[in-house]
């Protein structure tokens, strides 16, 4: 089923429809190189219900696009296939497995007069390919994170295994994918982390080591308040993904019964346990209740060199939230969880009200911060942190940025400008709604503001950014 | 079991001849001085002090039974008590005649219950009337009376240090009038009562000397009552009571140590702790009063340690006698011949003994198994140092049981303490900076104990070794060391980049650069310059930043942060050819007038981008001619090869006009 949401453009009756998702599928040319043997290739294909030929069709010219662009650059590929009314993206996640996203460009609906249908226009240049194939390559890493590599389900189970896990997975997190929303941020792929004094997170490396101490079955550790990261003991990429599980999926989908007062019925039972606010957001809700599962979901870390895979436990206290990642191998019981809440659980209450009290001395500090006027999006390549002014709040379901569309769209531009070359530099765009528009690269850093000051000069702007810069940025080195 | 016996006799201890029917020994325990008067004096008295110069030999007349005898302060004068009336005096004052006179208390019918020296020249008799201060006058032979006081006495104790006499009054002697001396002033301290077990009737004498000990503890003047148990209290043990007596206000009861057991006893007090010597058991266990007791109602103490008997002595034979290879004799400890003085002396005057009582630190560690209560333990003794280093180490490298949760308490203990002196030192050097105009800056410069561990003392006795120990887990010295850093931070002491290099050095032989970064990120390590260099050095020895990119990040962000770096930030974009971003930076910052031309040129020349080259050096063209009205490079520079090349490559004409004046 299609998912189109129309949007009610200035005009009165013309119609706009956002990008969306036609198709998505996985394949692998070289299982099925006989001839009359197509569909074997095909290991995973979104929607299912097209028909055989179809399938096969779309897969064949994909297949062809990419061997025949390799042709110019064998190392280098094609990308993205650019027609009037949708865009493909190819990637190939695995030696010889390709992921295919095939999306449809957004689109005008104009009414014509005298009962015609109506003129449909396409906007085939509104969409970016960093955006879309960063969607493409996320999609991969979350699986690749719940699922391991597809060679490894080869070598466990064969195709059937992977056809298994690749459907299994897709189905539900395909659903979940809002095109519509993608912007810079999904390129960055960022962390947010959280700011805090040296002593603060003294305190909770402390807590880290402590905890790893004495149950010594924790391998990794990440810590998180206030849906930011303060600390990993994973290592980035893998943090990287996890981070966007947590943030868009897991932590969202607990915030509501948090949220609800103490007798809602949304509130899941807090047994009797008023020493601490400590609960485990995987595994079991309830460790009183008999009837209690100790599972708790399995993702796979460093599939580069070592491939392990562990149990994630996430365990929640006020606003801190810990994962604690286990290896596969040892099964979980109720002793250990018991054990895991009885000394996390105080812990953590009394840590996550040291932070909020010291964030909130420090927001004092700095005083009542007033949002700048800028807006601006942050991002370092070298530990991932991102910030960002004009995005409200970031969940699976909606990404409220506060501007237009169309400054997201340059933000988007200038950062494939940026990408193009090695070189530090800087780029000022005038939007044609009088905004300026300014990127900024220095390094692995990149920062974008977006200045609303109608009557301002090259100079003037320039002057602003540098002020952003001395004021927000003071402790980080900027080469003018 | 093994035994600790924490509590040991001095290995050199006074030795003098034994008391014997010819030879009668006394002991002055202000000077502590051990007489040995043979025949009355007339066949010598030898003194012997705690060192050989308070040693003197010397003869009298026999003028009967010596009671009692004392030198005043420093040996001047030697005071002799022979009969229950009067004590004589003889001057020792060097390059005086030997003059002598006597002097009888003034109260009649009183007897002399003894005498202390409170100065060179001024004592005190105490007899069962009252006490008569005197001061001396060698010269004339004669004393003054300066101040006297009658009061019914029963018997008397001096304390040396304080110069606070002790006088049992009122018939069951539990009443306590103190006395204090000074330079010829005597004054009254308000008296106080001991609580009495029982109290007799009809009242009879119920306190003795025996069971009271005057001695100071962590800088105050305590009395100590050992209180016996009786059959009709609800405490069947016995326990030793404490009087504070303040120099000012009254006297107060403030902590009761438990003895748990009955008997006899005898009080020492070494290092500020109360050590209670048992004698049937053989045994002595130790109080310290600042160590409180969780279970305990306040200043109720229990024995820090478990009782252990004191070290076996050998006595060596010595003297004509002895043959070399014979062994040394045990000496039988607790003996009823012993006799105890305060604070820590122990003499056996049958075996001409006097030993000084002395605490074994490191033999401690062992028997406490709290560590945090052994750090506090540890903390007040004054041979500390070198004993909590290694009960450090030995916490780090024994796979210990206490883990993380010890290890942070013993760390916020030694930090604490340090934070303290460190704050003192401060306090005194702001002092002492104000000048010494106020009234109250006339204050002392802290003494550094050796509780005070610094980071330097952690870091070469403790840290430095554990961090290269093999056997030991890398994730458990990083937390260690971090806890540590926690711990500093917590009572806001500067962290040594020394400790920071140490955690850098863990992360990187693990290749643990992202924990690393993040601790940098969060400023954990903060930024000092040796700690950038450092970083640098690991960049560029160690990964060749290949391995880790960030590292050239973050070394440029601790850089800017130190705002003072601009030249090794100019080196660090330099090392990677970013000349052009060089030369922005260091313009930005207003440094480009005086940076060396040959340097960007050089840095530029090995890009091999020879329009990167063209505009440095029309850079440094323009810079010349703006300073100094030529672009023309000076010979001190040393540019000629830049020039030379810049022709070659760009030809004559390109080289800036020279402006004619």
């Amino acid at each position: 089923m299609l998912m189109i949401s129309p949007r009610m453009a200035s005009g009165m009756q013309e119609k706009q429809y956002t990008p969306s998702l036609l198709s998505f599928f996985v394949y692998n040319p070289s299982f099925g190189s006989r001839e009359g043997e197509e569909e074997k290739k095909i290991l995973f294909y979104h929607p299912s219900e097209v028909e055989k030929n179809e399938k096969i069709r779309n897969v064949g010219l994909c297949e062809a696009i990419v061997q025949f662009t390799r042709t110019f650059c064998p190392t280098k590929p094609a990308k993205s296939l650019h027609t009037q009314k949708n865009r493909q993206f190819f990637f190939e996640a695995e030696d010889s497995f390709w992921i295919v996203m095939v999306v449809r460009n957004p689109m005008v609906e104009k009414p014509n007069k005298d009962g015609r249908p109506p003129t449909i226009e396409y906007q085939e240049e509104e969409i970016l390919d960093t955006v879309y194939g960063a969607v493409l390559r996320e999609c991969y890493s979350m699986y690749k994170l719940f699922n391991g590599t597809f060679g490894r389900a080869m070598e466990a189970g064969g195709v059937e295994l992977l056809m298994q896990k690749l459907d299994k997975f897709f189905y539900r997190y395909l659903q979940t994918l809002h095109l519509q929303s993608c912007d810079l941020l999904d390129v960055f792929g960022g962390i947010a982390f959280f700011p805090l004094d040296k002593m603060t997170y003294l305190k909770i490396q402390s807590f880290v080591n402590r905890v790893e101490e004495s149950l010594s079955l924790i391998k990794y550790t990440a810590f998180l308040y206030n849906d930011q990261l303060i600390w990993s003991g994973l290592e980035q990429d893998d943090m990287r993904i996890l981070y966007k599980y947590l943030t868009t999926s897991l932590f969202p989908r607990h915030s509501e019964p948090e949220l609800a007062g103490r007798d809602s019925p949304l509130r899941p039972e807090v047994a009797g346990n008023l020493l601490h606010y400590g609960r485990f957001l995987t595994g079991p809700a309830n460790l009183k209740d008999p009837e209690a599962k100790f599972r708790f979901p399995r993702i796979f870390v460093n599939t580069e060199d070592s491939y392990e895979e562990l149990h994630l436990i996430v365990y929640k206290a006020m606003s801190a939230a810990v994962c604690f990642m286990i290896s596969a191998s040892v099964e979980l019981t109720r002793e250990f969880c018991e054990q895991l809440d009885g000394l996390v659980g105080p812990q953590l209450t009394l840590l996550a009200s040291d932070i909020c009290e010291q964030y909130n001395v420090n927001r004092r500090i700095s005083g009542p911060d007033k949002e700048p006027q800028f807006k601006f999006i942050y991002f370092n390549h070298m530990n991932l942190a991102e910030k960002s002014t004009i995005h409200m709040r970031k969940t699976a379901s909606v990404s409220l940025t506060s501007v237009h569309p169309d400054l997201m769209k340059i933000l988007g531009d200038i950062n494939c400008d940026f990408a193009r070359v090695d070189e530090d530099e800087e780029i000022i765009v005038k939007a044609m709604t009088d905004y300026w528009v300014v990127g900024k690269k220095s390094d692995q850093r990149e920062l974008y503001v977006i200045l609303n000051q109608k009557n301002a000069n090259l100079i003037e702007v320039n002057e602003e950014v540098k002020r952003l810069c001395a004021t927000q940025f003071n402790n980080i080195f900027f080469l003018d | 079991m093994s035994e600790e016996h924490y509590l040991e006799l001095c290995e050199n201890p006074v030795q003098f001849e034994n008391a014997s029917s010819v030879n009668n020994v006394f002991f002055d325990e202000a000077n502590k001085q051990v007489f040995a008067v043979r025949s009355g004096g007339a066949t010598g008295v030898v003194v012997k002090g705690p060192d050989d110069k308070n040693s003197v030999a010397f003869r009298m007349d026999d003028k009967g039974e010596v009671k009692c005898i004392k030198f005043s302060i420093g040996n001047k004068i030697l005071a002799v008590q022979r009969t229950p009336k009067s004590v004589d005096f003889i001057s020792f004052i060097p390059d005086y005649p030997h003059l002598e006179c006597s002097q009888e208390c003034k109260m009649k019918n009183a007897n002399i219950l003894g005498f202390c020296w409170t100065n060179w020249n001024e004592i005190v008799f105490i007899t069962d009337q009252g006490i008569e201060f005197y001061q001396v006058l060698p010269d004339k032979r004669s004393l003054k009376l300066l101040k006297s006081q009658s009061v019914n006495v029963n018997w008397y104790m001096y304390c040396p240090e304080t110069a606070v006499i002790l006088l049992s009054t009122t018939a069951q002697g539990n009443v306590l009038q103190p006395f204090a001396f000074k330079s010829g002033t005597m004054s009254k301290m308000p008296k106080f009562e001991i609580e009495l077990p029982v109290v007799p009737k009809p009242a009879k004498l119920n306190l003795t000397e025996r069971d009271i000990a005057v001695a100071t503890i962590y800088g105050q003047l305590y009395v100590m009552y050992l209180k016996h148990h009786s059959r009709t209290t609800d405490s069947p043990c016995a326990e030793v009571v404490l009087y504070q007596l303040p120099r000012e206000g009254s006297c107060k009861k403030t902590n009761v140590l438990k003895l748990n057991t009955t008997g006899k006893f005898a009080l020492n007090v070494v290092d500020n702790l109360v050590v209670v010597h048992h004698q049937s058991s053989q045994t002595s266990i130790i109080f310290d009063i600042k160590l409180r007791e969780p279970d305990c109602a306040l200043n109720v103490h229990q024995p820090v340690l478990p009782g252990r008997s004191i070290h076996p002595y050998r006595i060596p034979l010595t003297g004509p006698a002895a043959v070399p290879t014979q062994p040394p004799v045990p000496c039988e400890l607790y003996s009823s011949s012993w006799s105890v003085f305060q604070p820590d002396i122990i003499i056996s005057a049958s075996e001409g003994y006097l030993w000084y009582l002395q605490v074994k630190l490191p033999l401690t560690v062992n028997l406490l198994q709290d560590k945090g209560k052994l750090m506090d333990f540890l903390l007040r003794r004054r041979d500390c140092k070198m004993v909590i280093l290694s009960v450090c180490a030995q916490m780090l490298n024994g796979g210990d049981k206490g883990g993380l949760p010890v290890v942070a308490t013993v760390f916020d203990k030694l930090n604490q303490v340090y934070k303290e002196y460190l704050e003192a030192e401060q306090t005194y050097t702001v002092a002492t900076e104000s000048g010494p105009s106020r009234g109250s800056a006339a204050r002392e410069r802290p003494v550094r104990t050796q509780a005070v561990i610094d980071q330097s003392d952690m870091y070469t006795h403790v840290l430095s070794s554990f961090s290269e120990k093999k056997d030991t887990c890398h994730k458990f010295i990083i937390a260690v060391l971090m806890e540590y850093i926690r711990s500093l931070n917590q009572v806001q002491i500067t962290v040594q980049h020394y400790l920071y290099e140490l955690v850098i050095k863990m992360l990187v032989q693990h290749n643990l650069f992202y924990m690393l970064h993040q601790f940098l990120q969060y400023h954990v390590l903060s930024d000092s310059k040796p700690l950038v260099n450092q970083q640098l050095l690991h960049t560029a020895q160690l990964f060749h930043e290949s391995t880790y990119p960030p590292a050239h990040q973050l070394s440029l962000d601790m850089l800017k942060r130190l705002s003072t770096a601009n030249d090794e930030i100019v080196e660090v974009l330099l090392s990677r050819q970013q000349v052009l971003g060089a030369l922005r930076f260091i313009r930005s910052v207003g440094g480009h007038d005086n940076i060396s031309a040959r340097k960007f040129l050089d840095a530029a020349r090995q890009t091999t981008d020879q329009m990167l080259f063209y505009t440095i050096f029309r850079f440094f063209e323009q810079r010349n001619l703006r300073l100094r009205g030529s672009s023309s490079f000076n010979p001190g520079e040393h540019c000629e090869e830049h020039v030379v090349y810049f022709k070659q490559v760009f030809g004559e004409q390109a080289l800036m006009k020279q402006v004619t004046v």
